[in-house]
């Protein structure tokens, strides 16, 4: 029986709720939008397996739990070797009719310190493998879960409780690790980012990552307006504007080829962006003009990659 | 048809996985663990166990990977030692808390630094706490017979714990002794299949590794250890059953040649068959000497424990671990605690030895018999004696 669908003009959206309310995710959060969104494109007959983070905390207070797929959490560093057992061990039980036989998707998640600090190893193992699972990575750039510490995913510049901006600091003083070309190149057939500001993109490309064979990984953009120091009802605009200015642009890599999913004729000025947000509120004029030169750079290398290597 | 054969430890323990038809085996290389991935991955690779083989990328992943495992239902096995173990620590507490069964051969190794390969017991006892049922074996043979075990009392419904099978890394793991395999449908009949109803399944959703907060904690961590303490009886059930199919008898604590015996040597691992031979000379010799060997360390079997050592004036305790700055070995420490209370208890005299692979012989086993006689006779403040540290005389014990 097909799911119950809502039409949002030429698009259909799964009707069920995956992610019961009565979670307790802040305001305004960009990660509770994105599972809920992610969970609609997986659908039924799915397997979660997640880091140790806001998600797990907010949606797990025992007795109770918002969860109607099947969901496993144990530890923060290893989503990656959890979905491989997963993964392995029910297909073993399925080959040895100890299983019914099914289309299970398999899907790890976890937030950017998860993934691009302790959970590195456990997720890239995973990956070369080449287990059969999608792999979401929630991006809020911080830990935020223990109070907006900084990780090697937050931007260069801005104001985390870790690498505070002070009298002798601009704030985080590294660029962010750049994960997607991390991941693309263990060679694993599907790569992308996503943002749930545009949410039938991103509900498109999940759905793609679960169908695809082999390992996939999306890196979503999850806007917090708590860290980000921004207000609750400006999560969809500023997950726009980080697309709009080329901070965040939407692209997969299928197959090791780029298509990039959304370009704007002229990027708007990052200063825009920067200047939503608290957390980049003391950056000087000089200090914006170096991220919007890094941004131009970034996006330049991008479109150069999409040309050389174009996905059809 | 059983079959006579001659194995090496670990090809034992290999032998007994591919016996309980095991559905995913994840495992990272470490010495002297090694022979026991390297075979079930030949199996494998052969077609001889059908499962799958995660050649994960650390021990932390191997443990994680049978979590994940576990929790759709696999019967899941790894294998470490030393470094690997401590490495997994934390994903043990969730096994234990999770209520998975897995199975895990651990091939005892010193600790670093400074970096050894050897046996001893520092691995295992870091991971004392983790609320694992733990057992211990003396040889090949009861490497292969534990293994076995492990599967049918974990996923016993009424135990559901995960299992650490300890064997002496290299004085077992890489040593060859004959041994008996047993019959598959015996191995079949004593190891059901196994069915986990709480499997994570989309047609039934569950949610495994909730967040607990203050008001639920407490609760849940004392369920817990009833639930571990409960698991006693499904134990020596196991072993009973064991014994009516295979022949061979197990308990959690064995006693040799302790009857009529005032003093008794207390081994755990491989050790208790150089003790049993330094029993034999003395029994000869007329001397109430015996041997107590721990199989099952936790849980902890104080019944067994505290009725084998009741008429007996001294147990000469090794330990082949360090407590830095504690009360001596983890096992002399815990076999005083088990009798303080006991309206008359042995003397209980503790030995450390046998560390980062340094030889126990007979003749040590002569000596802590000799000097633990002599400490009951005359008392002494000392917490523990090491053994055969180099330049320091014997009889120098350690102070608090």
């Amino acid at each position: 029986m097909a799911p119950d669908t809502i039409k949002v003009g030429k698009h259909q959206i799964d009707a069920k709720e995956y992610l019961a309310p009565g979670h307790t995710f802040c305001t305004g959060c960009g990660e509770a939008l994105a599972i809920r969104l992610a969970c609609k494109a997986i659908g039924n007959d799915a397997i979660i397996a997640m880091a140790t983070g806001c998600s797990e905390v907010c949606t797990s207070p025992l007795p109770v739990t918002s969860w109607q797929l099947p969901w496993l959490h144990t530890l923060f560093e290893n989503a990656g070797a959890e979905i491989s057992g997963i993964e392995a061990g029910l297909k073993a039980m399925m080959r040895k009719g100890k299983a019914p036989e099914r289309d299970i998707k398999f899907v790890a998640m976890g937030g950017d310190g998860g993934t691009s600090d302790i959970g590195l190893q456990s997720l890239s193992g995973a990956l070369e493998r080449g287990h059969d699972f999608l792999y979401l990575c929630w991006d809020n750039e911080a830990y935020m879960n223990t109070g907006i510490q900084r990780s090697s995913a937050t931007p260069y510049g801005a104001s985390t409780t870790t690498a505070p901006a002070g009298k002798l600091s601009m704030g985080q003083s590294t660029q962010k690790k750049n994960l997607v070309e991390i991941f693309a190149a263990h060679g694993i057939p599907y790569v992308a980012t996503a943002s749930p500001s545009y949410p039938f993109d991103f509900i498109n490309k999940v759905k793609k990552g679960v169908a695809i064979k082999g390992p996939a990984y999306i890196h979503v953009y999850a806007v917090c307006p708590t860290g980000w120091r921004t207000t609750s009802d400006r999560t969809i605009e500023i997950g726009k504007l980080a697309t709009e200015t080329g901070v965040f642009p939407l692209y997969e890599i299928e197959g090791g080829k780029y298509r990039i999913n959304y370009e704007p004729k002229n990027l708007k000025p990052v200063e825009e962006y920067l200047k939503a947000q608290g957390r980049f509120r003391h950056l000087s004029p000089s200090e914006i003009a170096k991220i919007q030169e890094k941004v131009n750079e970034d996006f330049a290398l991008l479109k150069e990659r999409a040309e050389r290597l174009p996905a059809g | 048809m059983s079959k006579r054969v001659v194995l090496e430890a670990s090809h034992a323990v290999a032998e007994a996985v591919r016996m309980a038809d095991v559905d995913i085996v994840a495992a990272y290389p470490i010495t002297p663990q090694t022979h026991i991935p390297e075979r079930l991955a030949e199996m494998v690779a052969d077609g001889d166990l059908d499962a799958a083989y995660v050649p994960v990328e650390s021990e932390h992943s191997a443990m994680s990977c049978v979590l994940g495992s576990a929790a759709v239902g696999a019967r899941s096995f790894t294998t470490t030692a030393s470094q690997g173990l401590v490495l997994m620590h934390e994903a043990l507490y969730i096994a234990s808390s999770h209520r998975y069964p897995i199975v895990m051969a651990i091939c005892n190794r010193a600790l670093s630094a400074p970096i050894n390969i050897w046996c001893d017991h520092s691995d295992v006892m870091a991971c004392r706490d983790t609320g694992w049922i733990q057992v211990f074996c003396q040889n090949n043979q009861e490497s292969f017979d534990m293994t076995l075990w492990a599967f049918r009392v974990g996923e016993d419904p009424d135990v559901m714990f995960p299992v650490m099978v300890n064997l002496d890394g290299f004085i077992l793991s890489h040593v060859t002794e004959p041994l008996i395999l047993p019959d598959q449908d015996d191995v079949s009949r004593f190891i059901p299949e196994y069915h986990y109803r709480l499997a994570l399944d989309p047609a039934k959703p569950t949610s495994h590794g909730c967040f607990g907060l203050p008001d639920i904690y407490t609760e849940v961590k004392y369920s817990q250890e009833l639930a571990l303490r409960k698991s006693r009886s499904v134990i020596d059930k196991g072993w009973k059953e064991f014994s009516n199919i295979f022949g061979r008898e197990y308990k959690a604590v064995e006693t040799y040649k302790a009857e009529g015996a005032s003093t008794l040597l207390v081994t755990m691992g491989s050790l208790g068959e150089t003790a049993k031979m330094v029993i034999d000379e003395r029994r000869a010799n007329g001397e109430a000497v015996g041997h107590l060997n721990l199989r099952l360390w936790r849980p902890f079997p104080f019944d067994e424990f505290r009725d084998a050592v009741k008429d007996v004036k001294t147990l000469a305790v090794l330990d082949r671990c360090y407590s830095f700055g504690g009360p001596g070995g983890p096992v002399a420490s815990e076999l005083r605690s088990a009798l303080y209370n006991q309206e008359t208890r042995p003397h209980v005299v503790g030995f450390i030895g046998g560390i980062g692979g340094r030889e126990v012989d007979a003749q040590a086993f002569g000596y802590m018999i000799d000097r633990a006689n002599e400490i009951t006779e005359k008392g002494s403040d000392d917490l523990y004696e090491p053994l055969l540290v180099r330049g320091l005389e014997s009889g120098t014990g350690v102070r608090g």
